[in-house]
């Protein structure tokens, strides 16, 4: 865990002192909630609706773990870790880092944590600026929190491009003129600059081919072991977000359905949606592929601007009965689960039951097509 | 006769860089009802390859033939390569959004590719378009007929697509990653799809992906790509569990799996190479842990490397040495080392990963 | 709008720079090793600002239209010494031989190479210090205009909401404003000068800048290497003009070029009507306006000056083009996978 105390000395801001910094979890997310308003309207706008990004997510990144976060398009999960990292700010709910409770935090006042944090973000493409030179993106982190003179930068820069397996000499290309693993690099380069404690990673390899992803997870591996890392590492790709996972969390339309440990949840998966996820993920044997059963669901995900009511898996699942249109399952261990494994579900699947011979007991006007 | 047959198909494009060289001499057959799954990253040719057959390479330079029922392709004028297009041969592509026109309702644009290819009345075509989306599983086709592509979901428009593609009854469907925009979930939906209806209708499929994993379940044969040329050839289960080639092998190592959770990865080090500069000899020699002094200066065709089934691999490596074991790599490397009479160049065996774990140790 | 800004399914993989890795392959090698990949010396290190001089250079037109202009600041530049050379000022009038007995125009001869005008002025001197006027008019009104309607666009397009509002509504004021009614008003109310001539120009060019780079920016805010930015802690104000500002240059410089030869017409419509520089100041436009009375007697008189305005605002406008073709992203993309 790196030392250097930052300089903020904001009263709200200041940074943990050492013993609280060396106990409790990393980050702690309390009930949060994002919602972003729809606006209509040419000159006068007024709100026509939200979308219900996350809503009521509550849970923790202990220190030096990574903490998976899973799931499909519009599930939430980008949205929650942008929240985690104050890019956005929460609807409702409360957010702690290092155990000091930075919810309310101005974008001034959280200058200061944001050197411990930093982000790794999809697009090896879009997230360079075009326009500048390699050099001087990596040095970002140090111009911009004041951190040595311009000159005092550059061999500091050289120093992370060798360490993400840049060349050096590198140092005054552009962006373009890099491969897609290369800019990638860059990407690590900048977010690890200020030596942070937590990296939130969104979908860092999917954009990148199979051989060169697997490059970057090492690459992202080694890094945590030599500095104790955090990652927060989000993907919808269950095979990767396994192989890089302490614990997983599985989102679905802006909740956390299932959290467990990352062989729990691939050994006993208890929601079943998390079921049908694990199903449908590809794998690269002909047998396997065919010996597996896949639970195909029905339909889409349904709009974040509308939510089902109760469980919001309910249009979709093949257990739901009346109770999940009405009640939304609360996030606990069930019956039969460590302490660690959570799920929010009724009628969580028993280990061995076969979701695909199962059929809702539901009206069927209130399934999703 | 094979359905298609592909042979020595060239592609090449100017840029103001340099030619790049896409597509460097790949042949193929596929016969009818067959699945074929084209496998390779991002520059190896893969959809070059497939677009030139579709006539979709414009300003390209393309040399080779491609005989599908016995005529070929890249020889036949425009308007009667326009007959074979959509009628027989169909395509499905990776983003249905911008393959569908936003402005037309669905059903409108599936019955006016019915009517440009047989002579049928509007209604007669709206009652084939209605029933074609009730086959790829749109729920109410009947009233969905009338809906535009942005009211549909991304998943639908994907099936709206590959009712399209099989309005006329395609003897051959080529689908250029169909599901790699998709969330798993519904990606398992549209290959189970696609899987049902060719089963169904009897038609040929190639497949064209950069994830081994989406046609593991799926094809009868695989060819994997590198660098515009094909690296290997194989029945499903000979490409899967007796690779031959580097590449193949450091692909399916590259791939995270559930039996080695927790592992570390096997990345093949490296970039893919510029299609405009290309490496001497095997392509891939740059990046290959068994690179020999045969391999930097000589380009290995396609061979047979098991007896008795299809399987060609472009390798130099002895024709035995097959799948992914430890011991099988421990004969690669003698055979790499006794190929080896000089050291090769540093800088072009080790790749990045490498200097990683350098840097990390 | 989205919940979910990235999405779940994975595009296809963006590995796709067929040319530009060469060296790639060596990196975090010792540098020797680095060295003997063939091919890849020649690829490095090549700014998009380079590619795009090795685009325009390959333009034809543009290439031309760059000289001619260059040649025309030359000679404006010059134009005081060329005048003493000639041996004629602007203003000199010509007592002998100037005019015709009939108290007309004299032809092109030795004497006036490009003929005289109405008062037995030698055309090529005003012709060459008229191009003064022009161009510093052209350009330093298209400077000011670009100056303002870069910081009024990124204002509006980087803060967006209110502050957008109320910006985009003065810029569509001024789109609207009778460009004619404007100036003749001001004139009439300070006098016509050459301050005059910018300020008006300036005055109703900046707004539509504005309002491409308001276009521009409200693009380049969502992109992910603003958010990348925001997520380092920056400032709205290094955002603004570290991050955003680069990526504006290009359709700034494109419109720039664009906007000199509309500035020139402008300035040439003011001093045509008499709005513009005061006589006996040669300008294009006011020889023009001169000239009316005599074209048919002294084809002359209206040709040169008509053709330099002619042939300078060509020039801008296909070099414009030359650059807006080279500055196109899609102008410059390779064959994708």
């Amino acid at each position: 865990m790196s030392t250097d105390s930052t300089s903020g000395g904001a009263e709200v801001g200041q940074p943990p002192t050492a013993e609280s910094a060396a106990t409790g979890p990393l980050v702690e997310v309390r009930e949060a909630v994002k919602y972003f308003p729809i606006r209509q309207g040419i000159v006068f706008k007024r709100e026509a609706g939200r979308v219900h990004a996350v809503e009521g997510v509550s849970l923790t990144v202990r220190r030096g773990e990574t903490l998976g976060l899973v799931g499909e398009t519009g599930c939430g999960k980008s949205t929650l870790a942008r929240c985690i990292t104050k890019l956005h700010p929460l609807t409702s709910g409360t957010l702690l880092f290092e155990g000091q409770d930075i919810t309310g935090l101005s974008r001034s006042q959280v200058r200061p944590f944001r050197r411990r944090m930093q982000m790794i973000f999809q697009d090896p493409y879009g997230s360079l600026n075009p326009r500048r030179r390699v050099g001087s993106i990596i040095g970002d982190p140090f111009a911009i929190h004041g951190e040595g003179a311009r000159d005092e930068r550059k061999p500091k820069v050289q120093e992370l491009m060798e360490l993400v397996g840049l060349n050096p000499e590198h140092y005054n290309r552009f962006p373009a003129e890099f491969s897609g693993g290369q800019r990638q690099r860059i990407g690590v380069a900048r977010a690890l600059a200020l030596k942070p404690s937590l990296i939130v990673a969104d979908e860092p390899v999917s954009a990148l081919d199979v051989s060169i992803q697997a490059q970057i997870l090492n690459l992202l591996e080694d890094l945590q072991r030599e500095f104790g890392l955090t990652y927060v590492f989000i993907s919808h790709d269950l095979s990767v977000v396994r192989h890089v996972s302490d614990r997983i969390a599985v989102m679905y339309l802006g909740q956390v359905v299932e959290l467990a440990g990352s062989e729990e949840l691939h050994g006993r998966p208890r929601h079943p949606y998390t079921n049908a996820l694990l199903s449908a993920a590809s794998v690269a044997d002909p047998d396997q592929a065919a010996a597996r059963q896949r639970i195909v669901l029905t339909g889409d995900v349904p709009s974040p601007i509308a939510p089902p009511t109760g469980c919001r898996f309910h249009p979709r699942c093949p257990k739901a009965q009346e109770i999940c249109v009405e009640q939304t399952p609360p996030l606990v261990a069930r019956a039969g689960d460590p302490d660690s494994h959570l799920t929010a579900c009724h009628f969580p699947v028993a280990p061995g039951e076969d979701l695909t011979r199962v059929t809702a007991t539901i009206p069927e006007e209130e399934r999703a097509e | 006769m094979s359905l298609l047959e592909v042979s020595d198909l060239h592609v090449s494009f100017r840029t103001t860089d340099g030619d790049v060289q896409a597509v460097r001499g790949v042949s193929f057959e596929l016969d009818a009802g067959r699945t074929l799954g084209i496998v390779g990253e991002s520059g190896s040719g893969k959809s070059v390859c497939t677009q030139t057959l579709l006539g979709l390479t414009t300003g390209a330079r393309v040399r080779g033939t491609a005989r599908f029922e016995g005529e070929d392709l890249l020889s036949v004028s425009e308007d009667e390569f326009r007959a074979v297009r959509g009628a027989k041969i169909a395509a499905i592509f990776q983003d249905p959004l911008s393959s569908l026109h936003p402005l037309y309702k669905v059903g409108w644009q599936i019955v006016e590719m019915i009517r440009a290819h047989e002579p049928v009345n509007r209604a007669v075509a709206r009652r084939r378009a209605v029933d074609l989306l009730g086959l790829v599983g749109i729920p109410h086709p009947a009233q969905r007929i009338d809906d535009y592509p942005h009211q549909f979901s991304g998943g639908m428009r994907q099936r709206a697509l590959i009712a399209m593609a099989l309005a006329l009854d395609p003897k051959l469907v080529i689908a250029d990653e169909p599901t790699t925009a998709l969330d798993a979930t519904v990606q398992a939906q549209i290959l189970d799809l696609l899987l049902r209806l060719q089963q169904e209708n009897g038609m040929a499929l190639i497949m064209i992906t950069h994830d081994l994993g989406v046609i593991a379940g799926l094809a009868d044969e695989v060819m994997v790509m590198y660098a515009g040329r094909a690296a290997e050839r194989a029945d499903r289960r000979g490409l899967y569990y007796r690779a031959h080639h580097p590449y193949t092998n450091g692909l399916l190592e590259s791939i995270p799996s559930s039996g080695a959770a927790g592992a570390r990865l096997r990345p093949i080090p490296g970039q893919p190479p510029s299609l405009i500069r290309l490496p001497s000899g095997c392509a891939f020699h740059p990046r290959c842990e068994f690179a020999m002094d045969r391999c930097t200066r000589e380009q290995p065709e396609l061979v047979p490397v098991e007896d008795g089934v299809r399987h060609a691999s472009a390798c130099w490596l002895p024709g035995r040495l097959l799948g992914t074991t430890e011991e099988m790599k421990r004969a690669r490397q003698d055979a790499g080392a006794a190929g080896r009479t000089v050291e090769r160049v540093p800088g072009q065996s080790t790749g990045q990963d490498a200097a990683v774990e350098e840097g990390a140790a | 709008m989205s919940a979910d800004p990235t999405p779940g399914g994975a595009p296809e993989p963006a590995d796709r720079t067929p040319a530009l890795d060469g060296a790639g392959l060596a990196l975090a090698e010792p540098p020797a090793a680095a060295a003997p990949r063939p091919g890849a010396a020649d690829i490095e290190g090549r700014s998009p600002w380079q590619l795009a001089w090795i685009h325009v250079r390959r333009d034809r037109a543009a290439m031309i239209s760059l000289a001619f202009i260059l040649l025309l600041a030359l000679l404006s530049v010059s134009a005081p010494l060329l005048a003493h050379w000639i041996g004629w000022s602007p203003t000199d009038q010509d007592r002998t031989q100037g005019l015709t007995v009939d108290g007309l125009p004299v032809g092109p001869s030795g004497r006036h190479l490009l003929g005289t005008d109405n008062l037995g002025r030698d055309i090529l001197v005003r012709v060459l210090y008229g191009s003064q006027v022009s161009l510093l008019v052209g350009v330093v009104s298209t400077l000011l205009a670009v100056a303002m309607g870069v910081l009024v666009g990124l204002v509006a397009g980087y803060f967006g909401s209110a502050v957008d509002t109320v910006l985009s509504r003065v810029m569509d004021l001024v789109l609207s404003f009778p460009f004619l009614l404007f100036a003749i008003a001001l004139v009439s109310i300070f006098g016509s000068s050459l301050a005059i001539s910018v300020f008006v120009i300036a005055f109703f060019s900046w707004a539509a800048v504005g309002r491409i780079v308001r276009g521009q920016t409200l693009s380049i805010r969502e992109k992910e290497y603003i958010e990348a930015a925001r997520s380092l802690g920056a400032n709205d104000l290094r955002i603004m003009f570290v991050d955003v500002l680069p990526n504006l240059l290009a359709p700034v410089i494109v419109y720039t070029t664009l906007l000199i030869p509309i500035a020139i017409v402008f300035e040439a419509t003011l001093s045509f009507l008499g709005l513009g520089v005061v006589p006996p100041s040669p300008t294009w436009g006011n020889m023009l306006s001169d000239s009316l009375d005599f074209y048919q007697v002294a084809w002359w008189f209206p040709l040169f000056p008509g053709l330099a305005l002619l042939l300078t605002t060509l020039a801008f406008n296909l070099l414009g083009d030359g650059v807006r073709d080279a500055l196109d992203p899609r102008a410059e993309r390779l064959f994708q996978d």
